[in-house]
C-alpha cells in the first residue's frame, strides 16, 4: 500500500472507532444493554490503538510496547478496586487522563518550536492549563477521597482572591505565549502556575461536594483530550473528547440541581463552615431512641419499608448486612426499596453501586422524585448513614443554608428511624429537625453492627 | 484562522450535543458506570501518545509520550474492566432467585 492508501485506511478505522463510542454510550442508558455498551466500547479502543501501530510514521516501538504493559499493569488492579473505592479510583483516572493530555500537549510544543502558529499556540495553551489545572484537582479530590488529604474544607482569608490571581497569571501567560510563541521560557513558567491552580481550586472544596466536583473534573478531562483533538487534528480525539466532556458536564448539573447549589456556589463557597459553628451552639433537644430489638418488631410489623442510604453507609461497609435486612424482610412479606438521593455518597450513582454490590435488584433502588411520591404511604423509613439529604429545614427553613434543596421526604412516613453513631450533626455541620420528632427513633450505633443486630432480631437467634 | 480548526469545531459541537441526548438519557442508576466508561473511551488519547512516542523526534517528546502512553492506556484498561464489573453486579429480581 501506498502512504496515502495507508493513512485511508487508518482515517477509515478512526471513524468506525467514534461510531462505536457512540453506540457504547447510547447502549449504556439501561441496566439491559449497559455490558453491550462496554463491549462496543472495547472493540472500538482496540480498534483505535491497532490502526495507530500500524502508523508508517511511527519508527520505533520499544517504548511504546513498554508503556502499554506499564499502562496495563496500573490499570488492571486499579480496574479491581472495592466498590467503596470508586470515587477515589474515578478521581484518579481523571488525573491521568488530564496528565497525559497534558503531556502530549507539552511534546507538541517542544516539537514544533520555533514553527508554532500564533492559532497554533492559543489551541496548545489552553489545552494544557485545562489538562494541568485538572491533573492536580483530581489528585487532591483523590487525596481527599482517599482520606490522605482532610475531607473538611480548607479555607483561608482572601483565598478566592489568590485562586482567581492564579488562575489570571496563567491567562496571561498564554497570551504572552500567543504573542510570542517562540518564548521556550515562559512555557514552562505557565504549567507550573496552572499546576498550582488545580491544587488551589480544589483543596477548599469539602467531601460532601465531591460529587460535582468529580463531575466537574470529568468534564475538564473531557474537554482537554477535545482540544488535544484540535491541536494535532485528530477528529477521534475531538469526538471522544466532547463526549466525555459533555457527560461531565451533564452530571455536574445534575449534581449541582440536586443540591440547590449553583457552580461558583461550589467551587467557591466552602460550604458549611459557618454552619459548623451555630450547630455548636444548638440546645441540646430530647430524642427518642430504640433498641435493635424494637427496630426488628417495628420493620417486621410493616407493609412498607424505603431505606435511604448515605455516605456513612459506604464508610461502615455496611451494604451487605442491609441486603441480608432486605432478603429477611422481603421474606416476610415486607415490600422493601431503597431510596437514592442524587447526591448520597461521594460521586454520581455510588449508592447504586455499592447496593448492586450486595446483589440488591436494581428495581428496588428509586430514584427520589419517584419514591417522595410513595412517602405518605410508607410506614417505616429506615436511615442509613444519611444525613443532610434527609434534612426536611430543607422544605421549611429558610434560614438553612441547605434551604431549596430537593430532599427524600422521610418525614412523611409513618414512622422514621435513623441509624446514627450520636448526635454530632453530619458532614455539612447542619442541625437536622428530623431527629427531634415525634415519630422518629434514633438508633444509635455503629451502622454495620446495627444492621446486624436487627438481622439477628428478626431470624430470632439471640447471641 | 486554519481552515482545520473549522472541520474540529463542526465535529465538536455536533458530537456534544450527540453527547447530550445520549447521557440525558442513562439512567441515575448507572451514573458511576457511565463516568468510568466515558473516562475509558477518553483515554484514546493513547492513540496521540503512541505516535508522538514512536516517532522519536526529540528525547524530551518521546520520554512525555512515553508518559502519556502509561498513564493513558491505564485509564483504557481499568476503565473498562472495573464498568463490567460494576454493571455485572446490577442484576434483577427475577434472574436472582433460585
Amino acid at each position: 500500500m501506498t502512504p496515502a492508501a495507508i493513512q485511508q485506511s487508518l482515517d477509515f478505522a478512526y471513524i468506525v472507532a467514534v461510531v462505536l463510542f457512540i453506540l457504547a454510550i447510547k447502549w449504556l442508558s439501561s441496566p439491559v444493554s449497559a455490558r453491550r455498551g462496554v463491549l462496543v466500547g472495547e472493540i472500538a479502543a482496540a480498534l483505535a490503538v491497532g490502526a495507530t501501530l500500524c502508523n508508517p510514521e511511527l519508527v520505533s516501538y520499544k517504548w511504546i510496547f513498554i508503556t502499554l504493559i506499564i499502562g496495563a499493569a496500573i490499570g488492571i488492579p486499579l480496574g479491581m478496586v472495592h466498590m467503596t473505592a470508586v470515587p477515589q479510583r474515578t478521581a484518579l483516572s481523571h488525573a491521568f487522563g488530564a496528565l497525559s493530555a497534558a503531556m502530549i500537549g507539552i511534546a507538541e510544543y517542544y516539537v514544533g518550536v520555533p514553527n508554532v502558529t500564533r492559532f497554533g499556540m492559543g489551541e496548545i495553551s489552553l489545552e494544557v492549563i485545562i489538562g494541568s489545572l485538572t491533573f492536580t484537582g483530581s489528585l487532591i479530590a483523590a487525596g481527599k477521597l482517599q482520606e490522605i488529604l482532610p475531607q473538611r474544607p480548607i479555607v483561608y482569608r482572601g483565598q478566592n482572591f489568590v485562586s482567581l490571581s492564579v488562575l489570571s497569571a496563567a491567562l496571561l501567560l498564554a497570551i504572552a505565549l500567543v504573542v510570542n510563541p517562540a518564548n521556550t521560557v515562559l512555557f514552562p513558567i505557565m504549567v507550573v502556575v496552572s499546576l498550582a491552580f488545580g491544587v488551589l481550586l480544589v483543596t477548599p472544596i469539602g467531601g460532601a461536594d465531591m460529587p460535582t466536583v468529580i463531575s466537574l473534573l470529568n468534564s475538564y478531562a473531557g474537554f482537554s483530550a477535545a482540544l488535544l483533538g484540535f491541536v494535532l487534528n485528530s477528529k477521534v480525539l475531538v469526538v471522544a473528547g466532547a463526549l466525555d466532556g459533555s457527560s461531565g458536564f451533564i452530571l455536574s448539573v445534575i449534581m449541582c440541581k440536586a443540591m440547590n447549589r449553583s457552580f461558583t456556589n461550589v467551587m467557591f463557597g466552602a460550604f458549611g463552615q459557618v454552619q459548623a459553628g451555630a450547630a455548636a451552639v444548638a440546645e441540646a433537644r430530647p430524642v427518642r431512641s430504640a433498641s435493635p430489638e424494637e427496630a426488628a418488631g417495628i420493620l417486621a410489623a410493616a407493609n412498607t419499608v424505603v431505606i435511604v442510604p448515605g455516605y456513612g453507609m459506604a464508610v461502615a461497609q455496611a451494604q451487605h448486612k442491609v441486603r441480608e435486612l432486605y432478603d429477611l424482610l422481603t421474606k416476610k412479606g415486607v415490600d422493601v426499596k431503597f431510596g437514592i438521593h442524587p447526591v448520597a455518597g461521594r460521586m454520581p450513582g455510588h449508592m447504586n453501586v455499592l447496593l448492586a454490590e450486595a446483589d440488591i435488584p436494581y428495581e428496588r433502588l428509586v430514584e427520589m422524585e419517584e419514591i417522595n411520591s410513595e412517602m405518605p404511604q410508607t410506614d417505616v423509613a429506615l436511615i442509613i448513614g444519611a444525613n443532610d439529604v434527609t434534612n426536611p429545614a430543607a422544605r421549611t427553613d429558610a434560614s438553612s443554608p441547605i434551604y431549596g434543596m430537593p430532599i427524600v421526604e422521610v418525614d412523611k412516613a409513618r414512622t422514621v428511624m435513623v441509624i446514627k453513631r450520636s448526635m454530632s450533626p453530619g458532614f455539612a455541620g447542619i442541625d437536622n429537625p428530623l431527629y427531634y420528632l415525634d415519630k422518629t427513633l434514633m438508633l444509635f450505633g455503629d451502622a454495620k453492627q446495627f444492621v446486624g443486630s436487627i438481622v439477628r432480631e428478626l431470624t430470632g437467634g439471640h447471641s | 484562522m486554519p481552515a482545520d480548526f473549522l472541520s474540529n469545531l463542526y465535529v465538536f459541537i455536533l458530537a456534544g450535543f450527540v453527547g447530550f441526548e445520549l447521557i440525558k438519557r442513562v439512567s441515575p442508576l448507572l451514573h458511576t458506570p457511565l463516568m468510568s466508561l466515558t473516562n475509558a473511551l477518553d483515554a484514546i488519547v493513547v492513540v496521540a501518545a503512541i505516535i508522538i512516542t514512536g516517532r522519536e523526534e526529540t528525547p524530551l517528546a518521546t520520554v512525555l509520550g512515553a508518559i502519556a502512553i502509561a498513564a493513558s492506556f491505564s485509564n483504557m484498561v481499568g476503565g473498562f474492566f472495573i464498568t463490567d464489573r460494576m454493571l455485572r453486579m446490577f442484576k434483577t429480581g427475577k434472574t436472582q432467585k433460585p
